[in-house]
């Protein structure tokens, strides 16, 4: 009898728990229901051809990750209670936690919105599931990286106010905008922005290196949390290659539509990674990888296999990634120096690299590194040392759609920057590159109401003209606390004084003032 | 391109010169020196001399640059957004033909930067 077997199969527990709760509406045109799906202009003929990836149901879901949980927060536990921070490479590395809890875990919120938002716009039920699976999963991540950076706030300045930080700080505007432009898009648009071209495409980039880096650095609070995520990450990225394929399956009016979305995402995800690549480049310690051999081996490597075998759909490789892969060797050097000189601004501490740390630089980027940037840094040194640290006392030119400084140089030529602008109804518009100019061009209605940070500030948006009051009073930072040079700060002070040494040498001519 | 949207979609640019009580912005680039990460963003009158931009804004801007003591902006060779600019140190912004979130592009030719590095 059929009774006896109370436990379903997984395949029958799959149907019952997902397809099956969805119903065909009667009284209400369908349209009505899930009015964002059509206009994009993406066809989709037939729902039910929608694979998941990992028929997972959510009965198992809360199952796994209430056991994941456990194991994690008892890491965490010991972690403070043995002073883990006391055991992490150098203190240098915790500004690395700066910029990822107030640049990346706001994100992990925004993507957890994004999630719930298309989980409820697409009439497919397998769609719909998968999404609110990855609406609770990116919530999850959140948490757990607040809960496991929340120790370093014990005893390091700089991370107390993230998400407040994230919605006004000028450089969190530049992940903070890249997410409102993925969710104030349509449904698939979302999805294949943050699905297939990050989640898939490039979150290899932004993950391997944080969490390796924790890893080399000592950082087992973060490297758990890393380990926790893993799986959900490998569940977000089939899911990713899921929908391109199905989208582009579905109907050939598709291709130049997805085709438009790969290459601004890629272009954009290219523009945010620099920021990946500065931390890997400068903030660690220790040395995982140079940023250029990640990019070599996630995008270059990875990401050609992919596009190879999309070409199928007739899919090519995102425009511009001849430009993104020639800029490997440059971007990282050009956002620290650009924090750097823009320290009095930001929520964790700069510095220039040590000895050694330049000579790793010169040999992991022969053609690029000591003939465009060694003497720039080692003139800042030369300034520091004598008691003048270099701050730049102007704000910088942002660029109107990925808000960076318009800080990146030509392909051709990495002594110019490859600004570029043009007029829209009458008003100029600036941009750091071809890709985001284009961006710009197919949808100028949208950025056009760019939160630009600098502009903001002259606006006089921001609670303050001088720059010391925008840091203090709109941004939340501590002066002379979070802000400014590692080399004298009370971050380094205190890490001296847990390793039981004395302030060096280096440290006691530091002028903090200097800005 | 318009935005593709399941309504009117239109808005008023957030950056327009009214937004700026009176001010406009604009953007100092100074080419082979990279120390400077980007080019400046720098408010000013509409009713400033260009003189008075030079002494009053451009020259404290690049004063921490080693090739600044040696740089003569007055006879340097200057650009406008995309066009050839000749500047005039007794004319006013408005003047000049600057207008609200205009570049200005500056060479200096010999400066090359840091050791002649393009920093």
């Amino acid at each position: 009898m059929a009774t006896k077997n109370k436990k379903l199969n997984l395949k029958d527990r799959y149907q019952y728990l997902t397809r099956d709760m969805a119903w065909e509406p009667t009284y209400q045109d369908k349209k009505d229901i899930f009015p964002d799906e059509d206009f994009e202009g993406i066809k989709i003929t037939d729902w039910s051809q929608w694979e998941d990836p990992f028929r997972l149901t959510m009965d198992a879901y809360w199952k796994y990750q209430a056991e994941k949980e456990k194991k994690l927060y008892a890491i965490f536990d010991a972690f403070a209670q043995n002073n883990g921070h006391q055991n992490i490479s150098d203190a240098r590395y915790v500004n690395a936690l700066k910029l990822f809890l107030s640049g990346v875990s706001p994100l992990e919120h925004a993507a957890f919105q994004g999630y719930a938002k298309v989980g409820r716009q697409f009439s497919g039920a397998g769609a719909r599931v998968a999404c609110q699976m990855q609406a609770i999963d990116e919530l999850r991540h959140s948490q757990t990286q607040q809960h496991a950076m929340s120790h370093y706030n014990k005893h390091f300045n700089g991370l107390h106010d993230a998400p407040y930080m994230h919605d006004r700080v000028w450089f969190l505007s530049v992940p903070k905008s890249f997410f409102d432009d993925a969710r104030s898009a349509g449904p698939f648009e979302f999805l294949t922005a943050i699905s297939f071209s990050f989640e898939y495409v490039l979150t290899n980039l932004l993950f391997v290196p944080f969490m390796s880096g924790a890893a080399y650095n000592g950082d087992m609070a973060t490297v758990t949390f890393g380990f926790s995520a893993q799986s959900d990450e490998a569940r977000h990225m089939t899911l990713g290659l899921e929908v391109i394929k199905f989208i582009l399956e579905q109907h050939e009016d598709n291709v130049p539509i997805v085709q438009r979305w790969i290459d601004k995402w890629f272009w954009r995800g290219f523009r945010l990674l620099s920021l990946v690549g500065m931390m890997m480049d400068y903030m660690l310690p220790k040395k995982v990888m140079s940023w250029s051999e990640a990019w070599e081996m996630y995008y270059e490597q990875n990401g050609g296999a992919l596009f190879k075998d999309l070409e199928r759909y007739g899919i090519r490789p995102p425009k511009y990634q001849d430009v993104a892969n020639d800029a490997k060797n440059h971007v990282s050097h050009q956002a620290w120096s650009t924090f750097y000189q823009y320290s009095q601004a930001t929520n964790f501490h700069t510095w220039m690299p040590e000895k050694e740390e330049m000579d790793w630089l010169s040999q992991k980027y022969p053609d690029t590194f000591d003939k465009y940037y060694r003497q720039r840094f080692e003139h800042w040194d030369k300034e520091h040392a004598e008691g003048r640290r270099f701050y730049n006392n102007t704000l910088p030119q942002l660029c109107q759609v990925c808000q960076i400084p318009t800080i990146f140089t030509e392909k051709d030529d990495p002594t110019m920057l490859s600004h570029r602008q043009l007029v829209h109804e009458g008003e100029r518009f600036h941009f750091c590159s071809d890709g985001c100019c284009d961006i710009f061009k197919h949808e100028p209605e949208k950025y056009v109401q760019a939160w630009l940070p600098v502009h903001q500030i002259y606006q006089g948006n921001c609670e303050g003209e001088d720059v010391e009051t925008v840091v203090s009073k709109y941004y939340h930072i501590n002066i002379g606390e979070d802000n400014f040079e590692y080399i004298g700060s009370p971050d380094h002070k205190r890490w001296l004084a847990i390793k039981g040494e004395s302030t060096g040498k280096k440290a006691d001519s530091t002028d903090q003032n200097a800005a | 391109m318009s935005v593709n949207a399941r309504y009117e979609y239109k808005f008023e640019s957030r950056d327009k010169v009214e937004n700026f009580h009176g001010m406009q912005v604009l953007y100092i680039y100074w080419p082979h020196h990279l120390m400077f990460c980007s080019p400046f963003a720098v408010m000013v009158s509409p009713d400033m001399t260009f003189g008075d931009f030079l002494e009053q804004i451009l020259k404290p801007a690049v004063a921490s640059h080693p090739d600044s003591a040696e740089a003569d902006f007055e006879n340097a060779e200057w650009k406008l957004n995309d066009g050839p600019f000749t500047p005039d140190m007794s004319a006013t912004m408005m003047g000049s033909g600057i207008d609200h979130k205009s570049m200005l592009t500056v060479t200096t030719p010999g400066l090359d930067g840091i050791s002649g590095s393009g920093s």
